[in-house]
């Protein structure tokens, strides 16, 4: 059903952006190594942390390095003004909001929280939706607030592809239960389902 | 006329017609060209996806239901203009925000500065001046303040009023305090500022050393010869032409091996100015001018 979908939209997927808070760390080292090299998406990550984690910007460095050891795609921070890659993971940096630009490239901004969070999955889903249309797919994984849901619509609405951690194989649902009140999700994943799901996806689409 | 006037809008199919995004976007730019227009500010270098994230709160907070309302009022009323951009600009600051930076710059940066018998510093984009104040109590603690003048600059002429009186909630001190103590405090920070009510005033001794002005970095220049700039978190709200127009102006505006301390996030990386600078420390965004361009 959802492949005759993207059949009949001639979608690209382009870019996957995720949005995931308590628990994070966890569940998207269950994502992030799966996924191929090449993989053909650029996977943008808004991560909130808590104020502790923020006072030093060196647990900041773990994350990423973490990943860089773990993953077979290229791990980074995101950059002001970089242009966005495929077959690359991107962090937002602490304490900035992270948003898309239409020519595909990275801004930040110090805006008050959104959500009690900076940076706000919402502000990264929304300006992602709006430069990515129908090419994007949303994620939202464990969380304890309702951040991302905002977003997960927006790109519901440009006919973007929404998935959901299913709430019962989440650290904290309450960010997963909050997304799925909003009515516009696709697709509801137990954690361990989600990277096959979204490899297998990819392959569809080459062939 | 009329007749063809209709056919012409028949002819265009529901999927031909602009989307919701696109309607937004069409808006904006009218309101940017009126702004241009009426008050000869460009926003069309802003980095647009904070952009127009900062008008649709303004929206919000305006009652307005699209941005198309807010455009008549921007041309006609001039306060409201001026309200318009006290919504749109950034002004979140603190005093030693990212203090590692502040002790960088005291520990390396103003050992060099000692050298020169006058200091200018450009604080451009300075919001409300805590990190104008910041400055100003470390190069006394240096020995520097006497010689020196902090040019603190904004476009945003209600932040530069609040900057000029340097009067900040109490409930900041704490934050400043430790942020002050992490940035090698030689002092106590009780010793710079006044505490009245619920405000703490900042000393007299400090604000004799700055000049506030209203400055405006896309259309206005280089006015003194400096010998350190500093403008953190502006340059991430613009596109990479403003970004280098700007560079260019530091760039005119520096003495020879002039300083420039850009924000925590800031890269000259895809700048075509990267090679007019060379990093000093690199974490920090410390840079200085190089004389070739």
């Amino acid at each position: 059903m959802l492949l005759m979908k993207i059949a009949a939209l001639n979608n690209t997927y382009k870019a996957l952006v995720i949005g995931v808070s308590a628990g994070g760390f966890q569940a998207l080292k269950h994502i992030l190594p799966r996924f191929p090299k090449n993989f053909p998406l650029s996977v943008i990550i808004v991560q909130h942390r808590g104020e502790a984690v923020q006072e030093t910007s060196s647990k900041d460095d773990f994350l990423i390095h973490h990943f860089q050891q773990h993953c077979q795609m290229t791990v980074k921070e995101a950059i002001s003004g970089e242009k966005i890659c495929k077959s690359t993971i991107y962090f937002a940096p602490a304490k900035y909001h992270l948003l898309i630009e239409k020519e595909e490239s990275f801004s930040l901004s110090l805006e008050p929280p959104v959500n009690f969070s900076i940076p706000s999955i919402d502000v990264l889903f929304e300006s992602a939706s709006a430069c990515y249309k129908n090419c994007l797919i949303g994620l939202i994984l464990t969380g304890a607030n309702s951040d991302g849901s905002m977003g997960l619509r927006e790109i519901h609405l440009n006919n973007g592809l929404t998935l959901v951690q299913n709430p019962a194989t989440a650290d904290v649902d309450v960010m997963p239960k909050a997304a799925m009140e909003s009515h516009t999700v696709d697709y509801i994943l137990p954690l361990l389902e989600i990277a096959p799901f979204l490899c297998d996806l990819m392959q569809e689409e080459k062939g | 006329m009329k007749m063809q006037a209709e056919s012409t809008i028949k002819q265009k199919t529901v999927s031909q017609l602009p989307s919701h995004g696109e309607i937004i976007d069409f808006e904006i730019k009218l309101l940017i060209e009126a702004i241009q227009f009426r008050y000869g500010y460009d926003f069309s270098h802003y980095a647009q996806a904070s952009l127009t994230r900062r008008i649709s709160s303004c929206l919000k907070k305006f009652e307005l239901g699209n941005v198309s309302e807010l455009i008549p009022k921007i041309i006609h009323d001039v306060e409201y203009f001026e309200s318009f951009l006290r919504e749109v600009s950034v002004t979140v600051t603190e005093m030693f925000r990212d203090p590692l930076v502040f002790k960088v710059l005291r520990d390396k940066i103003f050992t060099q500065l000692q050298t020169y018998s006058r200091i200018n510093i450009w604080h451009a984009g300075c919001a409300t001046g805590e990190e104008v104040y910041s400055l100003a109590i470390m190069l006394k603690e240096e020995g520097l303040l006497s010689r020196s003048r902090i040019y603190a600059t904004d476009f945003n002429n209600h932040s530069l009023a609040i900057a000029e009186q340097g009067i900040y909630k109490a409930e900041k001190i704490p934050l400043f305090t430790k942020n002050y103590l992490l940035t090698g405090g030689k002092a106590s920070f009780a010793d710079y500022y006044q505490a009245k009510h619920s405000h703490a005033i900042m000393h007299e001794e400090l604000k004799q050393h700055m000049t506030f002005a209203h400055h405006n970095l896309i259309k206005d220049q280089c006015f003194a010869q400096m010998h350190l700039i500093i403008c953190r978190n502006v340059l991430i709200y613009f596109d990479r032409t403003l970004q280098d127009s700007v560079l260019g102006l530091f760039h005119q505006s520096l003495v020879h091996r002039g300083y420039l301390l850009l924000g925590d996030k800031e890269s000259l990386d895809f700048s075509q100015k990267k090679n007019c600078f060379t990093a000093i420390a690199k974490e920090q965004r410390i840079f200085q001018k190089v004389s070739y361009e």
